[in-house]
């Protein structure tokens, strides 16, 4: 099911900025990879780039090449809503849609694409995605009721679900705990550690630590200076990374130096 | 009685609110005393309420500064005169409104019965007689140009948030801002012009008169419209993207959704704004005595034409002119205010719920 991705050779831009520059690196099937590094050094943009959300920016453009699977997602003829449906991703605010009932939300992906559903079908997609995001127990009573109802815990746990109701093969989460209190930011670790057995899963995160209990593989950012280009300085196991990392400007980023 | 004692003997003394009352009332006292006095000495015509609630209003104001300015010193002073001339201004802009629905419902309860809603001004030069046909002439032409304006003013609306980058949008943006600014008369000759080229001169009927509403219209239904939309956070569009669901479907099923309650609300203001429009539709929908159910043929009398035609050109009976006139209106407001209702209870339902 899920897949592997390999960047080559990417630079992003906004318009004439060039925001990241020259990142190539793999990812492997069911792994789950941390990006670190200091904020504005473009971890938040190269994620968008890998399920085409980076192209819903005016302006906003994309050079090389990102494989799934050895297909190149920037192809002439790959469809970007299709990329997306393979992609998942869960934003740094939760954001449930606000007209839609806690079940609604987690079959947005389908109703919202118009797709046929029968109710027993919808119903068993519910609950199996809710147990997913381990949010059954919570909310199996109400769930005709607003999403945005729930705490902000809660409603991260809904997003995510509402995410791997689609199926996809990979999951991008950009910052998903930083809203969230210690309890619930445990809560989505464990679920990240359950989700890794199905999906290939990427998340973007501050918190060393997290980095450190959840992911496999860190690749730190880092930025020479403001209007300059974020680049990937060092993509290693994450054991590396922490413990003996082979760039200085890793070390000193990872024991607090800067950044 | 300690704490009267406590409040006297520091330094921070302020004035008690039973004092501000007496106050305020005592201004109004005065000056209703002045203006009974007035009016039964023949030196104004009749007692003046208006003129009281001002006069009354503006010593209040300056009493309580006075007294303020002694007692609690200069900030608190200043304090009460700002709120005071805010809430007297409050109070000047809600007498004309007040008093304008009172001389409404009060003259136009007159007529207010059954012939008026089942009869026209067929062969009435005196008494009796309706506005049946006015009625429908409203209710017809203002249907027609909100089926006409609320599906471009949404759709423009839409292009103009959603899909509009660039020249066509701001040459657009601009074409919107300057149709707000036409007169409503420019609105019913242009209309009329367009008729005339078809139909020849000398053309009448509803459905012109729907047209030149339209062009009314659909500039404030684009505005809101825009507004509302705007105010839908990007967050939710990109969730709807990445559960790829395109473009096309987010706006339908998410954004429009999201923003719904408001929308309604713009519409009904857009209704509201042209409902009572006189001027292009004595241009081109004409006058009428008769009742005409078609929108396409023939002239078409709607209320506020009918008002002022009651008005402007009695018959026989100038009074029973007068009644209907201010019946007209009557019915007029109260068809707005229903609007109004059905578009609260409407966004009500139809808000998003459970925010915090
Ligand atoms: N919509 C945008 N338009 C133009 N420039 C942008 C946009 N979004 C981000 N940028 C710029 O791109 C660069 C990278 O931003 P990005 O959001 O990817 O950083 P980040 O690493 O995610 O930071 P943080 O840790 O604070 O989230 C920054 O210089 C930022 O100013
Ligand atoms: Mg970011």
């Amino acid at each position: 099911m899920s897949k592997r991705i390999e960047v080559k050779d990417l630079n992003v831009y906004y318009g004439k900025f060039k925001a990241v520059e020259d990142v190539s690196l793999t990812i492997e099937p069911r792994t789950v990879t941390a990006f670190i590094g200091p904020s504005g050094c473009g971890k938040s943009t190269f994620l968008r780039t890998l399920n085409r959300m980076h192209e819903v920016i005016p302006g906003a453009r994309v050079e090389g090449e990102v494989m799934i699977d050895g297909k190149n997602l920037y192809d002439a003829d790959v469809d970007p809503v299709m990329v997306r449906r393979q992609v998942g991703m869960v934003f740094q605010r939760p954001n449930p849609f606000p007209t839609m009932s806690i079940a609604d939300n987690v079959l947005a992906g389908v109703k919202l694409n118009n797709a046929k559903i029968s109710k027993s079908d919808a119903e068993h997609l519910v609950e199996k995605s809710l147990k997913g995001a381990n949010l059954w127990k919570e909310v199996k009573d109400r769930l005709n009721l607003p999403g945005s109802g729930l705490s902000g815990g809660q409603q991260q746990r809904l997003c995510i679900a509402r995410a791997i109701a689609v199926s996809p093969e990979v999951i991008l989460m950009d910052e998903p705990c930083s809203a969230l209190d210690p309890i619930s930011t445990l809560a989505i670790e464990d679920l990240i550690e359950e989700l890794k057995a199905k999906y290939t899963i990427v998340i973007v995160t501050h918190n060393m630590q997290q980095a450190s209990r959840v992911s496999d593989k860190t690749a730190f950012f880092n930025i020479a200076g403001t209007g300059e280009p974020g680049k990937l300085i060092e993509f290693d196991d994450t054991t590396t990374i922490f413990e003996n990392p082979h760039v200085q400007a890793t070390e000193d980023y990872i024991s607090g130096r800067f950044g | 009685m300690s704490t009267e004692v406590e409040r006297v003997t520091t330094s921070k003394r302020t004035l008690e609110p039973k004092v501000l009352w007496l106050t305020a009332a005592a201004s109004f006292l005065v000056s209703l005393g002045v203006f009974v006095v007035l009016s039964m000495a023949g030196i104004t015509s009749g007692f003046d309420i208006v003129a009281t609630v001002l006069w009354s209003a503006f010593l209040y104001v300056a009493l309580s500064y006075v007294m303020s300015r002694i007692v609690e010193g200069k900030r608190k002073a200043t304090d009460r005169l700002v709120a005071g001339v805010v809430t007297s201004a409050f109070v000047i802009a809600l007498l004309p409104l007040i008093s304008l629905i009172y001389t409404t419902v009060a003259d136009g309860l007159n007529r207010l019965d059954g012939t008026f809603f089942s009869s026209s001004m067929r062969n009435i030069v005196g008494e009796g007689g309706g506005g049946l046909h006015a009625l429908i002439g409203t209710l017809e032409v203002t249907l027609a140009a909100s089926i006409i304006s609320i599906p471009i003013g949404i759709m423009t609306a839409i292009y103009l948030v959603e899909y509009g980058r660039g020249k066509l949008a701001q040459a657009v943006t601009f074409l919107i801002d300057v149709m707000t600014g036409i007169p409503s008369i420019v609105a019913g000759l242009f209309a009329f012009a367009l008729f005339a080229i078809f139909f020849g001169p000398g053309i009448r009927f509803g459905i012109g008169g729907a047209v030149a509403l339209s062009l009314l219209m659909i500039p404030v239904v684009v505005r809101s419209t825009e507004e509302m939309l705007k105010l839908v956070p990007n967050e939710l569009r990109e969730a709807s993207y990445a559960l790829g669901v395109p473009k096309w479907l987010t706006v339908v099923k998410v954004v429009l959704p999201t923003a719904i309650a408001g929308i309604i609300t713009g519409v009904m203001i857009a209704i509201s704004r042209i409902i009572g429009e006189t001027a292009p539709l004595l241009i081109i929908a004409g006058l009428s005595t008769n009742m005409n159910y078609d929108l396409f043929n023939d002239r078409m009398t709607t209320l506020p034409v009918f008002v002022y035609t009651q008005y402007a050109n009695p018959g026989r009976d100038a009074q029973a002119y007068l009644d209907r006139a201010w019946t007209g209106a009557l019915v007029l407001i109260l068809i707005v205010m229903a609007l109004n209702i059905i578009a609260r209870i409407l966004a009500k339902v139809l808000a998003p719920k459970g925010q915090r």
